[in-house]
């Protein structure tokens, strides 16, 4: 029998955890001097340290501590004055030491929250999420399934590994339990991984790309009567690596849960695994017997006692929290909330913020970065940021826009050159020799020159079919060159043939 | 040649009278001659030192500025990484492994020209007292042929005491360094826990491992310590300050005014009588070279060993676990159809012998949850208080002293199958590890009833190295004024039945 | 008295990944119970009020900064492999959890 969502949350409250690991973006791995490009060739970022040869020592990278410990603020945590790593012992093929170095009783970051908000029934409502602890780990190698149907493990005749994610810094950050979402508790768990990622982002710690895995959530979820005390049994499912699928995946839970128990069975306590293409999950390794990690105080590490100044210094240096920042601007360029939510998926909310500093218009900024120049990013496959193309030009482009000295026609062209790497866009306009055609006389004897070639239309127009003038302003532009305004061209042009101009 | 202390050599190469080469020649020609019988070595280097003492002689040709063992030879024990050398430990799951990197260590002796003739036999990841735990046979004691070496450094011990090598590099996690330069009447150092780079020593215990210098003398093994000795940023756990003035110390031998402190615990009953005498009148010797004598309490030592038996199996099973069959090593049971679990399972049942997988499951218990706390936890209280024993005792005295060992060398064989008793061995060794604390030992003269080496133990507080060479170089002056030749003249030669 | 029952030895070989043979169980067990009797006098003296020591050094806050050193050449890094394919190590089919 299948039940409606509906169905589930007239009958049950669910109860949420979730543990999101972030990958941090140092330049080099946690214990060791490795790059941490992604994507690099398979073990081409390896070293003794990172796979485990026989007698290599770890070191702390310090500036993954220091982005644990932003991250801790910004999470509004407590810093504990004295911090240790542990050893978590357990089998793996793809963990070189088979044992991650991890930290157990003694996290870097405890006790914060974090709010979100989303749209209800009764209008935009808040959520605290709790968050229990943060801590600092690595990062495992990779496998490439070979044989068998899909890539999968199940069924894989051998494994390949490859270690250069092997000691990529890790941040965990563990929830308390989240009681009391109601029917709403798919869409505060996918707000939570969004508010979590926008403030990863604003702090510049992590790539905190979810595709990539530098951001990944595990999402517990249990079920209890309305009204019932104890907890139901949870299940863990891992790896959902979208926001959608973190909505997907609860809500998923949420049904199959129900099913079980309304059908009598009980939920196992496991690990499971989101599958995009159907949006269940699937059984994964059974946590009825646990696992004994056998945690012991890392002995090749000393413990980490962040001072009051560094932890001072690190909380002056946080940037604004995305949220409150979002709300201001939005009020400030007085923009739709849609186009908001534009802008935060496409990533220019900071590239915009900037141009408008420099004295752009922002309806006019967001519209060349979100419009023209996220096209071309789009069709050359490559971040916006990574374009030859910055705040400064767009905002010269702008002001020249404005100014009346390039339309918009030439302005996309002085876009276009500037990031072909042709220069500053004063040095496009001059090598293009790209300006607009002001003089009304060259334009006059361009129109004469249109209205005699086409003397039909032209009677048209006279005639007061003022529709009939486009193709005419068409041909005075292309006579022009492309570098009249176009306005300009219609207004002389109306004139001409005795109509009126606006 | 090769009968002269290292700083003798050091001399001859400094004047011409001799070249690395010619020295080291000599040293391949001793281990060609005596190896069948003492089985120091898992592998000689022949090709590799000649090559780096042909370096070392063209360098001081050239009036290169060396270091003052340069051009010297050393045997390394076999479980500091070497690149491209065979680095086994000991134990068959590493066999054929080729480090593709240097250890600090290694990487610090090739800086100072320090000829490395090859790496020598230890008990299997350093587990043992007797060097019969390793997979390659077992070492012998140059003195007598039928008695172990000590262990698990026995094979750098065996390698000095036959004249094999005038220097050895060793490592100490309960007295694998101290307890076979006992029984082979050679001098072994363990540093301060942090004074000597850790990084590319395979790991036994990681908060007790310690690598240090072996040698005939006890200035040989200061030269050495001074060598190895420093700050390694790669080591986490290494200690940034200025090594301690150990070769100064060594050559002054200078006690007078020092309080050496006789450790009540560690004497007495287990003790073997001619251990007790020789150790008795290396105190009369120090008392009349100036030093004063006293006696201190460290009432808590008594549970040293237990404590030991249970963290280094913890970290020992931990660190051990990288011996899995994905990456390097052994792999065994490798067919179609296969799990990795499977394979990881018959390798590492294959490749460790018995004593490693007994402390690979004791570890695994005093870690597990329900038992950690009784085990684990509890070893760890031990170890303050055994830390409270040693601050209080070294505010009574500058150094503390005891026998290295409760008895001389044991016959092969004769505790293979009795693990406590084996384990008895290293009871005055082990407080010095769980502390942190520095070591030494040095001959003490032969045991009346068996005529076998004992061993004294000189210990000194954190980064104070240099007070157990000042102590150390006292006391070896006094014992050779006495026996008028150094001890190691005493022992076979090893040569005739060849 | 503790001991600990050959069942209990091989859980503790499993957790350790150890293969044993029957023989092996049985004797390590026998073992165990003498050694375990010796390193259990640790609690004679592990009262509450004494703090935990898990490392000889008082050292805090060892790092190093986040600069990249060169890393091992993917020949090196291989170099030791029991088996190899695409510049990967080649390992037996893993299984259980992805």
């Amino acid at each position: 029998m299948s039940l409606t969502y509906e169905d589930v949350v007239a009958k049950y409250e669910p109860v949420l955890g979730l543990e999101v690991h972030v990958e941090l973006n140092t330049e080099s791995k946690m214990f060791c001097g490795c790059a941490t490009v992604f994507g690099a060739e398979p073990n081409t970022q390896t070293c003794p340290v990172c796979l485990a040869l026989p007698g290599a020592l770890p070191v702390v990278n310090e500036k993954a501590i220091e982005s644990t410990i932003k991250i801790g603020l910004a999470l509004n945590c407590s810093i504990a004055p004295f911090s240790r790593f542990a050893r978590k012992n357990y089998f793996y093929p793809d963990m070189p030491k088979n044992f991650q170095i991890s930290q157990y009783d003694e996290p870097i970051c405890v006790d914060g929250y974090v709010d979100v908000e989303i749209e209800t029934d009764e209008g935009p409502k808040k959520f605290r999420i709790e968050v229990e602890r943060v801590h600092m780990e690595e990062d495992t190698g990779k496998s490439l399934h070979v044989g068998g149907a899909t890539g999968r493990i199940h069924g894989a005749d051998y494994s390949l590994l490859d270690y250069n994610r092997a000691g990529i810094p890790l941040v965990e950050i563990v929830t308390k339990i989240v009681p009391g979402t109601g029917k709403y508790a798919p869409e505060v768990a996918k707000a939570y991984v969004a508010e979590l990622r926008d403030i990863l982002r604003s702090l510049g710690v992590s790539d905190v790309k979810m595709e990539q895995g530098s951001l990944r959530c595990d999402a517990n979820v249990s079920l209890r009567l309305i009204g019932a005390e104890k907890l139901g049994t949870r299940s863990e499912t891992k790896n959902v690596n979208s926001l959608r699928s973190v909505e997907r995946a609860v809500r998923g839970e949420m049904i199959r849960h129900a099913e079980l128990l309304n059908a009598g069975g009980r939920v196992v306590q496991e690990t499971r695994h989101f599958q995009e293409d159907t949006g269940l999950t699937r059984s994964g390794r059974s946590k009825e017997q646990a696992e004994d990690y056998r945690y012991f105080p890392e002995p090749d590490l000393v413990p980490v006692e962040p001072d009051a100044a560094w932890i001072e210094k690190l909380r002056a240096g946080l940037p604004e929290r995305p949220s409150i920042r979002r709300k201001r601007l939005q009020e400030a360029w007085a923009v739709p909330e849609k186009e908001m939510a534009a802008m935060i998926n496409a990533d220019v909310l900071d590239i915009v913020e900037k141009t408008v500093l420099l004295g752009a218009d922002p309806t006019k900024a967001r519209s060349w970065w979100l419009g023209e120049i996220s096209r071309i990013a789009n069709d050359k496959d490559v971040a916006i940021a990574d374009l030859a193309i910055t705040p400064q030009d767009v905002a010269e482009i702008v002001a020249l826009v404005n100014s009346g000295d390039l339309t918009d026609k030439l302005a996309r062209q002085v876009v276009e050159g500037v990031i072909a790497g042709e220069g500053k866009p004063s040095e496009v306009i001059a090598k293009r020799g790209i300006k607009v055609v002001n003089d009304d006389g060259a334009l006059m004897a361009a129109i004469e020159k249109v209205c005699t070639e086409q003397a039909d239309t032209a009677e048209k127009v006279r005639a007061g079919h003022i529709p009939a003038a486009g193709a005419l302003i068409g041909a005075v532009m292309k006579e022009t060159k492309g570098q009249a305004d176009a306005a300009r061209v219609r207004e002389l042009l109306l004139g001409h043939l005795g109509q009126p101009t606006s | 040649m090769i009968r002269n202390t290292a700083a003798q050599m050091a001399a001859k190469l400094a004047s011409g009278e001799t070249t690395s080469v010619a020295l080291t020649q000599a040293h391949l020609d001793r281990i060609n001659s005596v190896e069948d019988k003492v089985h120091a070595f898992l592998f000689v280097d022949e090709k590799g030192a000649l090559e780096q003492a042909a370096s070392v002689d063209a360098k001081r040709a050239k009036g290169e500025k060396l270091s003052p063992l340069a051009g010297v030879p050393l045997a390394l024990k076999d479980v500091l990484a070497q690149k491209d050398k065979p680095t086994t430990c000991g134990s068959k799951i590493l066999e054929g492994w080729l480090p593709p990197y240097d250890s600090t260590v290694v990487a610090s002796l090739k800086k100072n020209d320090i000829v490395i003739l090859g790496k020598t036999n230890m008990d299997e990841f350093a587990m043992g007292s007797s060097t019969e735990n390793s997979a390659y046979g077992p070492t012998h004691n140059p003195w007598d042929l039928s008695r172990i070496p000590g262990g698990s450094g026995g094979g750098s011990s065996a390698a000095l005491a036959s004249f094999e090598a005038p220097l050895a590099i060793g490592t100490d996690t309960g007295g694998s360094i101290r307890q076979p330069a006992a029984v082979t009447g050679t001098v072994g150092v363990k540093p301060t826990y942090g004074g000597v780079s850790r990084y590319g020593l395979v790991a036994f215990s990681s908060s007790l491992d310690q690598a240090g210098p072996c040698a005939r003398t006890v200035l040989d093994t200061a030269l050495l310590h001074e060598a190895i000795a420093g700050y390694d940023p790669k080591d986490a756990t290494s200690i940034n300050a200025p090594v301690p003035q150990v070769v100064q110390a060594a050559k002054d031998g200078n006690v007078k005014g020092m309080k050496i402190g006789v450790v009540k615990e560690l004497n007495g009953d287990g003790y073997q009588p001619g251990v007790r005498a020789r150790f008795d009148e290396a105190l009369e010797l120090l008392a009349k070279a100036g030093a004063e004598i006293v006696e201190v309490s460290a009432p808590n030592f008594e549970y040293a060993l237990a404590a030991y038996y249970l963290i280094a199996p913890s970290e020992a099973s931990s660190n051990l676990a990288r011996f899995d069959a994905m990456r390097y090593g052994l792999r065994v049971g490798d067919v179609d159809g296969a799990s990795a679990e499977a394979v990881m399972n018959l390798t590492r049942e294959v490749g460790f012998g018995k004593e490693v997988k007994r402390r690979i499951i004791l570890g695994t218990y005093a870690l597990s949850s329900g038992y950690y706390d009784a085990y684990y936890g509890s070893a760890q209280k031990v170890r303050t208080l055994i830390t409270q024993d040693f601050t209080k005792a070294f505010t009574q005295a500058d150094v503390l002293v005891s026998p290295t060992c409760p008895t001389t060398a044991f016959k092969i064989g004769e505790k293979a199958n009795d693990p406590l008793a084996m384990y008895l061995n290293d009871i005055a060794t082990i407080p010095v590890n769980m502390a942190g604390i520095g070591g030494m030992s040095l001959p003490a003269g032969l045991a009346d009833e068996d005529g076998l080496p004992v061993g004294f133990q000189i210990m000194s507080p954190v980064m104070k190295d240099e007070r157990m060479y000042s102590v150390g170089a006292a006391l070896e002056a006094a014992l050779l004024s006495k026996w008028g030749a150094p001890l190691l003249n005493r022992a076979p030669t090893l040569e005739a039945s060849k | 008295m503790s001991s600990l029952s050959r069942d209990e030895v091989a859980k503790l070989a499993g957790l350790a990944r150890i293969e044993m043979s029957e023989e092996e169980l049985v004797s390590l067990s026998k073992e165990f119970t003498v050694i375990l009797d010796a390193v259990a006098r640790v609690q004679e003296v592990a009262s509450a009020d004494v703090a935990p020591t898990s490392h000889p050094l008082s050292l805090r806050n060892v790092f190093r900064t986040d600069v990249v050193v060169p890393s091992l050449s993917p020949e090196q890094a291989l170099s030791g492999a029991p088996a190899q394919e695409e510049q990967r190590f080649r390992v037996p089919q893993i299984l259980g959890e992805e």
